[in-house]
């Protein structure tokens, strides 16, 4: 595969993953006329084309449209399933995944990609096995975050430890962001409470009022 | 909800990409942005030390306003400090800025591989993967110096996580192909094949695609996995749907892993030992066998990844080409697919069956479905299915049913797509030239070409028509007389006014017998379309009329009369007015017998390869190669080559005199004197018995005194011997220039004095040539004694270049006349030095005595080779060593014209390769030198730098003395 592009039905680029070499310029080449050969096939075409020298294989899901090159020798049906899986994959992590997701998300979008394709050719194609290792850096980092509030807050955070759960606390969600934005301009404050159960660990949000 | 949080909490990230989304417009946004901007580099630049999660926060929003579109030209260093980072998430973002934004600034480099081989040898696999994955997305040389090495150790060592082999494997195989000269598998070799034994599923999927990669480059060394990989997919191809779990896709067992399985054994011929050969096909016929059974699921996923399975099978059998059985199986399976409701199916049917056709097993099978391809060209909605059904209509196309097809094509064309009617067009044109059996249905297929899509009939396609309806005489009446019947349309399309022009204005006589078609009726309808056309064409229909005058001389008055009208002889055009002037006084003041002789009919063009063909070439790289080479076989008995003889009849020529060849070969050494060369050349006398003169020199010495050994050979000289008593004259002090003129051309006037003129032709093919000498006396007084010779004079190497007289020439020009000479050449090795002709006559007396150099350089022997640009830079980066590469800059001599400059590349004789370089400024072009020793490929790359009014000329070969001289005679050129 040469390069994987997600775009909405507007031509916006949401996603870019170039798998070869190619100079910034050549890539807006390329984006452009995808979006716009793409965009301009009718409901129901097929979903493959000739360009160049390259086949490209598209496919809408919702309101976006995933679209990769592949060379010529490489299969199109796989490849359609290959977007296919990403989707799933996407899906997964997400939930229900939709467009949203992925423009606010951008990064943890390129992460899934990189557990499932490496420089163009299919890493692992258990959606467990990739869901379980994306799962498994989100842990790392919620670990990571728990050790700095309790260090930052050692006493905000021993007076509702008690409170919640027994298991392994984790507190997500912009505190960092709350701590500083409240220096920047003092308007973002909001409370609320989550606690979601899954696997018998149980993580919780904790939107917090200062 | 999800099990785990989905952003990391960037919450001023998410404000920004909000803002960003509420922008009403593009200025607001590019306001919101600079911002931003303004803002984080205020943040970087502060005194205040930012904590590791605001230096992530800012790195990202930065990744966020590059990828909208936004140059960013700070934060690079933010972003590598990120990665020394012990926090995961710190270290994946800044690894992601990295991968996207990577720039090869060299101090960067260096600290981000620091950072990279920390994260390697921390034996932490999260850490070791995240670098991996950075590596491969970024795959630089200098990441490839840092970790070629390193890579394949982690790759096997026993006790590496299965993820990180996986990440290893691939971004092994991202380096490879970059860089493949800094990946040695050597020792390694071995163990990576057996991980095709892996017990993980994904270890396996990672590493095949390594193995394949690697496989296509040295098969011998990897040809132990093809039983692995037999014995792989027969396992995968029995087991049932649900045995490898989460490997399963909707029902399908490992597809990915099958498919790419197929795809590595297409590396490799058919499996010589029976048992695993048994096996494979075995599973072949499963894989057939399961396209039959009802589907497991109704998903199109299921389908898709059976089919996909389906399809890579079938490409293996095609490949093999061995199993009649299997091709036939494989086509009827293909036939059926053609007729699914599934539009993607259909799509890869006909795609898959076009390389089938040139399967001589299953030609015929494929043709049995031409009515169900003739109905998708009619009836599919999708013009890319459409497309690839008239690609394998052209595939499918042989004599016996061309006429159906042209036929169909052309009614095809009528309300064919406009981005697909200029290809169609050329189709059809070559296909009515290539499987023509009677010339009339030729002539009516083109003109009926011209009459549906004239718009999109090139030059090529109708200057080819011509070219054939002059060659081919028992045509020409036949063409003149439809042509003739055309034109009488009432709207015609210009392309056939100039068709019709020409071709009436060479053959009207054949069809003026006629009443109906009288001179005078043929004049006045072609001049009824005279008003409507563009000025080329007029030009043109002027060049008829004037031809019309000697055709039939009763058209004279009516035709000076409208060549002097006013609105000819004083056209604002200078071209039309010329025209007209000369025409008119042509007519005028010439006798019948000058007209006769200066509007002759025209002479036959010289065959070569159809000027259609060369630019469908030109338009598509993959499309037309199968055809191509068919069309190889098959042009002799076109175009009538074959009773015309043309370049074959050279061709054996050469061939009867290789004999003599030998002994040249057969000369000691290189070190050889020059007396060593005089004792073979007594050998060559025997040149002159077979009716031919045999001129070859490589002398060790100098050009003068090599030439100077030459020529008192009497039998070595064409002259008689009393011509040649005085020594050839040293090349003119010009004649390097006059060689540089025709680096990029093969026709013009190579000399020219008061006294002289010399004109030259030529053509090659291969490592062969011939040269068409035409010395024109100028003078009024005859040249007596005249004489000619050709050697070359030699280098230190021996490089050898055969020159060959066809005959003497006739020691007495006349004072006015042209003789003709011709030369045979057979380049034997690569060489530098171009051969030297020298010419000794005398005029009322005094010995004229001029050499010259002949244009015959190295890259005459060039045969285009067009390439895909991956391959194109993967030759490339093949011929890296330095010796192999020649570079030049230099200023431009000439205007850096686009078409100007395309011409030149053209006319050296290599492919110039369309969409390769990624700058479009650029040029890179690809071609083989060929000669009798050996085959050297060339690539070459022209990068214009138009404010600089410079050029930067680079060649690779594989061999450093064509590199070096191709350089050196191309960058006379510009």
């Amino acid at each position: 595969m040469r390069f994987l592009l997600l775009f909405s039905r507007q031509g916006k680029l949401r996603l870019q993953k170039w798998f070869t070499p190619i100079p910034e310029r050549e890539k807006k080449k390329i984006t452009r006329d995808m979006t716009t050969m793409v965009l301009a096939r009718k409901p129901r075409s097929c979903n493959f084309l000739h360009w160049k020298d390259l086949k490209i294989v598209y496919k809408r899901y919702a309101s976006l449209y995933f679209c990769c090159g592949l060379d010529a020798e490489e299969n199109e049906l796989l490849a359609l399933e290959m977007l296919h899986r990403y989707v799933e994959l996407l899906d997964k992590y997400f939930g229900n995944v939709c467009e949203l997701d992925i423009i606010f998300n951008f990064e943890k979008a390129y992460f899934i990609l990189d557990e499932f394709l490496l420089g163009g050719e299919v890493q692992e194609t258990s959606k467990l096995v990739v869901a379980r290792s994306v799962e498994a850096s989100d842990m790392l980092q919620e670990t990571e975050r728990l050790m700095e509030i309790i260090l930052l807050f050692p006493l905000f955070f021993s007076c509702y430890h008690g409170g919640i759960h027994e298991q392994a606390c984790i507190l997500t969600l912009g505190e960092m962001d709350l701590h500083t934005h409240q220096k920047d301009s003092g308007q973002y404050r909001s409370g609320g409470l989550t606690t979601v159960q899954n696997d018998g660990v149980v993580s919780c949000r904790m939107r917090v009022c200062f | 909800m999800p099990a785990v949080s989905k952003g990391d909490g960037m919450r001023g990230l998410a404000v920004f990409i909000s803002d960003i989304r509420n922008c009403k417009s593009k200025e607001a946004e590019i306001k919101r942005i600079n911002k931003e901007l303004a803002n984080i580099r205020s943040k970087f630049k502060g005194d205040k030390a930012l904590d590791g999660y605001s230096k992530k926060k800012y790195v990202c929003k930065l990744l966020f306003i590059f990828l909208l579109g936004h140059d960013i030209d700070f934060g690079h260093m933010e972003a590598v400090n990120l990665l020394s980072s012990n926090k995961y998430t710190e270290k994946q973002i800044g690894y992601l800025f990295i991968s996207v934004l990577v720039n090869s600034n060299s101090e960067l480099i260096r600290l981000i591989n620091n950072a990279i081989k920390n994260d390697l040898s921390s034996r932490n696999p999260t850490f070791m993967c995240l670098a991996l994955h950075c590596i491969a997305n970024v795959g630089s040389r200098e990441m490839a110096e840092a970790f070629a090495g390193e890579i394949p150790r982690i790759l096997v060592a026993g006790d590496t996580m299965d993820s990180v082999k996986q990440s290893a494997a691939l971004c092994l195989l991202r380096l490879y192909k970059a860089s493949p000269d800094l990946v040695l598998m050597g020792e390694w070799t071995s163990r990576v094949v057996h991980l095709l034994n892996d017990q993980h599923m994904g270890v396996v999927t990672a590493a095949i695609s390594l193995i394949t990669c690697l496989s296509s480059k040295n098969p011998d060394e990897f040809k132990t996995c093809v039983s692995l990989a037999v014995s792989r997919l027969s396992r995968i191809v029995s087991s049932a749907s649900t045995d490898l779990q989460d490997y399963t896709y909707y029902f399908v067992p490992a597809p990915w892993l099958s498919c790419k399985l197929l795809r590595l054994l297409q590396c490799y011929p058919p499996p010589e030992d029976g048992a695993v050969k048994g096996r494979l096909v075995e599973c072949l016929e499963t894989i057939l066998n399961k396209a039959q059974e009802p589907p497991k699921s109704k998903k199109v996923q299921h389908s898709n990844a059976k089919n996909a399975i389906l399809f890579e099978a079938i490409s293996l059998i095609i490949h093999y080409d061995s199993e009649p059985n299997l091709l036939v199986r494989a086509c009827n399976q293909l036939g059926q697919f053609l007729q699914h409701r599934e539009t993607n199916l259909r799509y890869l049917a006909l795609e898959s069956m076009c390389t089938l056709a040139s399967s001589e097993f299953s030609h015929e099978a494929v043709k049995t479905h031409i009515e169900t391809v003739i109905n998708a060209l009619k009836t599919e909605r999708d013009v890319s299915v459409r497309q690839r059904a008239a690609d394998l209509l052209y595939a499918m196309c042989d004599r016996s049913n061309a006429k159906q097809i042209v036929a169909e094509m052309l009614s095809y064309l009528e309300t064919a797509d406009y981005s697909i009617r200029e290809e169609m067009v050329l189709k059809v044109a070559i296909l009515a030239e290539k499987y023509a059996v009677d010339y009339s249905w030729y002539v009516d297929t083109i003109l009926n070409l011209i009459r549906i899509a004239g718009d999109y009939v090139s030059e090529e396609v109708w200057y080819r028509v011509i070219q054939i309806v002059i060659n081919r005489d028992d045509v020409q009446g036949y063409a003149a007389k439809t042509v003739f019947e055309a034109l009488q349309a009432p709207a015609c399309h210009e392309n056939m006014v100039k068709v019709g022009g020409y071709i009436l204005g060479e053959f009207g006589n054949l069809i003026a017998g006629d009443p109906r078609s009288s001179p005078l009726v043929q004049f006045n309808l072609l001049h009824s379309k005279f008003h409507l056309c563009s000025v080329p064409t007029r030009a043109l229909l002027l060049s008829a009329y004037i031809k019309f005058i000697n055709l039939f001389p009763e058209t004279k008055a009516t035709i000076q009369e409208v060549l002097r009208s006013d609105s000819q002889i004083r056209n604002s055009d200078v071209e039309l007015q010329q025209r007209a002037v000369e025409y008119l006084k042509l007519s005028s003041i010439a006798s019948t017998d000058v007209l006769a002789t200066v509007l002759e009919e025209m002479p036959p063009f010289p065959e070569r390869e159809s000027s259609i063909l060369a630019k469908l070439k030109k338009k598509k790289g993959p499309g037309a190669v199968s055809v191509e080479l068919e069309d190889g076989k098959e042009r002799g008995e076109l175009n009538g080559g074959g009773d015309r003889g043309g370049p074959n009849s050279m061709f054996t020529l050469s061939l009867s005199l290789s004999i003599f060849l030998f002994v040249f070969q057969s000369t000691p050494s290189p070190s050889a004197d020059l007396l060593g060369l005089r004792s073979a050349a007594p050998v060559s006398g025997a040149a002159p018995s077979a009716g031919s003169l045999l001129v070859d020199v490589f002398s060790e010495a100098g050009p003068a005194a090599s030439s100077a050994g030459v020529n008192d050979d009497g039998f070595l000289s064409s002259a008689p011997p009393s011509a040649a008593s005085e020594d050839p004259a040293p090349p003119l002090p010009e004649s390097d220039e006059l060689l540089n003129k025709f680096v990029c051309k093969n026709n013009g006037v190579l000399f020219e004095n008061q006294l002289l003129q010399i004109g030259i032709k030529s053509e090659y093919r291969q490592n062969l040539g011939r040269m068409y000498l035409f010395y024109g006396n100028k003078t009024s007084v005859q040249f007596v004694s005249f004489s000619t010779t050709v050697s070359c004079p030699g280098e230190l190497q021996s490089h050898i270049l055969q020159l060959l007289f066809t005959k003497t020439v006739e020691p007495l020009v006349e004072g006015g006349a042209q003789v003709q000479q011709v030369i045979n050449i057979e380049c034997l090795t690569d060489f530098i030095d171009a051969p030297l002709l020298n010419i000794k006559f005398r005029y009322g007396g005094a010995l004229q005595n001029i050499s010259l150099k002949l244009p015959v350089t190295i890259n005459k022997f060039f045969q285009p080779t067009e390439m895909a640009a991956a391959d194109f830079f993967q030759r490339w980066k093949q011929l890296s060593q330095p010796q192999q590469e020649a570079q030049k800059i230099f200023k431009a001599s000439h205007g850096m014209d686009t078409e100007v400059l395309k011409a030149k590349l053209l006319g050296l004789g290599t492919a110039l390769l369309e969409n390769v370089d990624p700058n479009p400024e650029n040029y890179v072009c690809a071609g083989v030198i060929q000669t009798k020793a050996q085959q050297v490929g060339c690539l070459l790359r022209l990068e214009p730098n138009a404010q600089a009014q410079m050029y930067r000329l680079t060649l690779r070969s594989s061999k450093d003395t064509v590199s070096q001289r191709v350089c050196d005679l191309l960058a006379e050129q510009f």
